[in-house]
């Protein structure tokens, strides 16, 4: 019973939840510190390789497909298979930027520096979860266009 | 499968331009933009807002906004790179609902602990504030009103809050969160060496043939410090990888030596080592007899839970933690004898082949080894014996304070080091390494603070631990959280923390960017300044001093930390908190406000308006009147220059990536403690463990002590709590941005596949984690990231609407008051 309590509350957050004082202060939680909502289900991973434009353009892309199971250990990176330099033609896959093959000191390596190896420290794959709170930032394209359009 | 996937990708591309071509052709055909009026980004360098590393970032502002950041490529300690957390630092400050006017609970336009937050002006919010600290002081005295900071605060910042509590209201009820990070890690370096933070520095990397991880998952918890240990080892293939964790992590994909262990054995593992290299002759004798002197411990020190509790009604030296007595080198050899491999195995369940390579490396005197450790030594009931511990190892070898050879304590937060431990904000301490309850280091205070013999209080102040515990039993009343969200990280929150903000005798006020769930707790926000929203520095873990400067303005009303603290002071006159006895010894500040005796003192308020930078704002600044930032620096300055935490001029830390202190006769200093790279190391003593009155550094035998919780039969399970890459801490910064939060949402359960199975329960089942003091909601996970042994679950505590702490125990490490967040018992339920 009490579990569905929590599950309605949870459900009813944010159109006509009233509840005891400030209890939905904090907006990233919707309800009172001492009560518990019941979790949705788990997110799945966006799967469609369909590209997401960058919010500058030295974000690093995030991932646009499943990774479950990816090895990228000491003995092998699962992730270069498709991205690297010599595999992007047979897998069509975006290659690793240029700034990885880049040490410590900005030379240039032979391969991919070991500094990059381990991928998921910047590039991350995307759940279908619904952000509880929008982001304002501004793509600086939009401040562009404005000042365009005042000219 | 990969023709399908192009496919798709072609197919999808083709539907993605019909749809521009429909609505939007004309911007997508011209949108090159050329002209460089336009183009133009203004960059100001910054250390990144979030963990200990202190990377380096530009920040490019267009219009009053912050449009983009990247990694500094100048920055030594992370060269052009950030991790994923950095790389969108660009949209921390832009969450909807950040909060831009003070908000007090109000019932009938007046102040109701019960009512609902109502917008007043910052007029009415420090009205009230004024009122609330004025009853408690007047009713109870200086101990019933203290503050809960950060390690995030600026330097300057905390250097004005131990100014604001420690000597305007004089009580030492002042701890920053920390506490709950690197006390142990303090308590460590103080009693080994006598003086605080590393002796090496993040270049022991790249000089390292081994590197150690002792409860440190570098690879999600110091990203970028572990893009350095991957370039190292992946690079000079002769280098090793050991990993120590109670559970399988990230950083385990490095490993070459993997060690899982069972909580709180680390303890004995650490001994094994020192036992390993004394039956093996590998001791190093000629450091050991010059530099070293070998102590016993006290043992059975207790579990720093409230005295009524029966493990702290047992423990013999509960109130002598932290005392100890001289021995020589072959009692501690006695000592040590006991941690044989074959009993270290079966108690650690680390096979014997694992724990002898891994003293092996330690004991090779042809390896440098750097030892790397955070939260799993420092929060840990015996957490200054680990930290004890592993510096025994590296002083019985003589590995330390060269470039390679480095017993290395990571930091948590961004300034740790810099605010909370250099400038002193804990409950004990004072600036540079000083500590209150010492007559000579509070008269060095008070004289550099012109302030009347006596100001401050001798005795240390509650603890972050204590704070809780004092709001609960109504002694603690005018209470201020600033640039943290205790509510979520403290331990028992059902017990401790929870009813010691909702006691009806206490006014709570908390100052943060946003509502969190420490804001929803409280009785008045305030709305909160962040990041290059105003001037500040911070200290990294490698002694690295920072600094930036304001880019943009705050949204609404929002003001700094700073700004908060400065002005609050404008309120109390001497008269109001100091006694009569003490205002006739320095008649002169009679009649004056806290601000006009802290703050414009002739010192604080020394550097004019023209000082500022000319391309920046400067918020502060220009409301008081000069360059407060500069002058509180310049005076937090002087307690360490000349003593061994030197700092550069203050302008120098705005033309630079940061200085690594001392910093003397302009340079910086990488390897403390020895003669070539420590300008304080005199000259044919080698080595100098200057902190300790005898120049030596201190072996402590310490055994093996239970932790204050185990799993039974009735809650079979560890709980360890944890991080996650992707979010900073408690999430109110990172879960605001859609990348993050898309890419680790909620707080799981992660658990072993068979333990779940056992219990009918799999991936995604909806469970209720319980402990003897709280509970809480979630679902399993037993393929992620985290690979725990059967008997143990990880759940990070980043997500407020899942809040582990209700079930966490508020068990300390009695020497360090620092939580053991990584050990308590719990069961597993269907939810």
């Amino acid at each position: 019973m009490k579990k569905i309590i929590f599950y309605l509350a949870f459900c009813l957050m944010g159109t006509s939840f009233v509840a005891v004082a400030g209890d939905t202060t904090a907006t990233l939680r919707g309800n009172a510190i001492t009560d518990d909502a019941y979790p949705e289900r788990m997110p799945t991973i966006e799967n469609d390789d369909v590209k997401r434009a960058r919010n500058y353009p030295m974000q690093p892309p995030t991932i646009p497909h499943k990774i479950d199971n990816y090895q990228v250990n000491i003995n092998v990176n699962k992730c270069l298979s498709c991205h690297s330099r010599r595999q992007t033609e047979e897998s069509q896959a975006p290659m690793v930027s240029v700034t990885h093959y880049m040490d410590r000191d900005g030379n240039f390596l032979a391969d991919v520096s070991p500094r990059r190896y381990f991928c998921n420290q910047c590039h991350v794959p995307q759940t279908t979860a619904k952000p509880l709170i929008k982001n304002t930032f501004e793509d600086v394209s939009a401040s562009l266009r404005k000042d365009k359009e005042k000219h | 499968m990969s023709t399908t996937r192009r496919e798709f990708i072609r197919n999808s591309a083709l539907g993605v331009a019909t749809a521009a071509a429909g609505t939007s052709l004309s911007v997508s055909a011209t949108n090159l933009v050329t002209d460089s009026a336009y183009t133009k980004l203004k960059w100001s360098k910054a250390p990144c807002r979030f963990c200990g590393t202190g990377c380096s970032v530009n920040v490019a502002t267009k219009d009053g906004k912050v449009v983009a950041t990247h990694g500094d490529i100048k920055s030594e300690v992370n060269k052009g790179l950030n991790c994923i957390k950095g790389y969108f630092l660009s949209k921390i400050m832009y969450g909807e609902d950040r909060l831009t006017s003070p908000l007090l609970r109000m019932k009938n336009g007046k102040y109701d602990k019960n009512g609902d937050f109502e917008a007043v002006s910052w007029e009415q919010a420090f009205d009230i504030m004024e009122e609330k600290f004025k009853k408690a002081l007047k009713d109870k005295g200086p101990t019933s009103v203290g503050m809960f900071g950060s390690g995030q605060w600026t330097v300057m910042e905390g250097y004005a809050a131990s100014k604001l509590f420690k000597a305007g209201f004089r009580t030492n009820n002042l701890d920053p969160n920390a506490r709950h990070c690197m006390a142990s890690a303090v308590g460590g370096f103080m009693r080994t060496f006598g003086i605080d933070e590393p002796m090496g520095c993040y270049d022991d990397m790249e000089h390292a043939d081994a590197i150690v991880l002792w409860g440190s998952n570098m690879a999600e918890m110091h990203p970028i410090l572990w893009t350095r240990v991957t370039d190292r080892r992946l690079s000079a293939p002769h280098v090793r990888v050991a990993v120590l964790s109670t559970f399988r992590h990230r950083s385990c994909d490095l490993a070459d030596n993997e060690m899982i262990f069972t909580p709180q054995t680390d303890l004995a593992i650490l001994n094994f080592i020192a036992n390993y290299i004394i039956e093996n002759d590998a001791v190093n004798w000629d450091f050991v007899n010059k530099h070293t002197n070998f102590k016993l411990g006290n043992t059975d020190i207790g579990y720093g839970l409230r005295p009524e509790n029966p493990l702290q009604k047992k423990a013999k030296n509960a109130d002598k933690a932290g005392g100890s007595k001289p021995i020589d080198f072959d009692t501690y050899a006695k000592f040590v004898k006991d941690y044989d491999v074959e009993s270290v195995s079966e108690l650690s369940g680390v096979p014997e082949e694992n724990l002898i390579e891994l003293a092996k490396m330690y004991a090779d005197p042809d390896t440098k080894v750097t030892s790397f450790w955070t939260m799993g030594f420092n929060q840990h009931t015996r957490g200054v014996w680990a930290n004890n511990l592993v510096y025994n190892i590296h002083l019985l070898t003589g590995k330390i304070s060269e470039p390679g050879n480095s017993p290395f304590s990571l930091t948590g937060q961004p300034s740790a080091c810099g605010t909370a431990r250099e400038v002193g904000t804990f409950s004990h301490r004072l600036p540079a390494d000083m500590v209150v309850k010492k007559k000579a280091h509070r008269d060095i205070a008070e004289k550099i603070w012109n302030l009347p013999e006596g100001t401050i209080e001798a005795k240390p102040g509650y603890h972050a631990v204590l704070q809780n515990r004092m709001l609960k039993d109504g002694k603690l009343n005018a209470y201020w959280v600033m640039c943290n969200n205790n509510m979520q990280a403290a331990a028992n929150l059902n017990e401790e923390t929870f009813p010691g903000y909702r006691n009806p005798d206490n006014f709570i006020v908390v100052s943060d960017p946003y509502p969190t769930v420490t804001a929803q707790a409280a009785d008045l926000i305030l709305p909160t300044a962040m990041w290059v929203e105003k001037e500040g520095a911070y200290g990294n873990a490698e002694r690295r001093t920072q600094t930036w400067y304001q880019m943009i303005d705050a949204p609404g009303e929002s003001k700094s930390d700073l700004w908060q603290l400065v002005e609050f002071s404008k309120r109390f006159k001497t008269e109001d908190v100091w006694t009569e006895e003490l205002l006739a010894k320095k008649p002169e500040h009679r009649g004056k406000t806290l601000y006009e005796v802290l703050f414009t003192n002739g010192q604080v308020d020394k550097f004019p308006l023209a000082d500022i930078s000319k391309d920046h704002p400067n918020q502060e600044a220009n409301d008081f009147g000069f360059y407060i930032q500069k002058g509180l620096f310049e005076e937090y300055a002087t307690f360490g220059r000349g003593h061994a935490h030197d700092l550069a001029p203050y302008d120098r830390y705005h033309q630079t990536r940061g200085l690594r202190w001392p910093v003397v006769d302009g340079k910086e200093t990488l390897w403390r403690f020895r003669e070539g790279y420590d300008p304080y190391v005199k000259a044919g003593t080698d080595i100098q463990f200057y902190g300790n009155k005898d120049n030596r550094a201190n072996i402590f035998a310490l055994p093996y002590e239970p932790p204050a919780e185990s799993p039974d039969k009735e809650y079979p399970f560890w709980l360890s709590t944890g991080r996650v890459l992707e979010h900073w801490h408690s999430g109110s910064m990172t879960q605001r941005v859609p990348e993050l939060y898309r890419a680790v949402p909620d707080a799981v359960c992660y658990m072993h596949p068979d333990d779940a199975k056992d219990q009918g329960l799999r991936r995604g089942s909806k469970v209720k984690i319980v402990s003897r003091r709280g509970e809480m909601v979630t679902m399993v996970e037993t393929r992620g990231r985290n690979k725990p042994p059967k008997g143990l679950i990880f759940v990070p505590w980043f997500d407020a609407s899942r809040l582990i702490n209700k079930v966490t125990l508020d068990a300390t490490d009695p020497l360090s008051k620092q939580t053991d967040y990584k050990k308590c018992a719990v069961k597993i339920l269907k939810a």
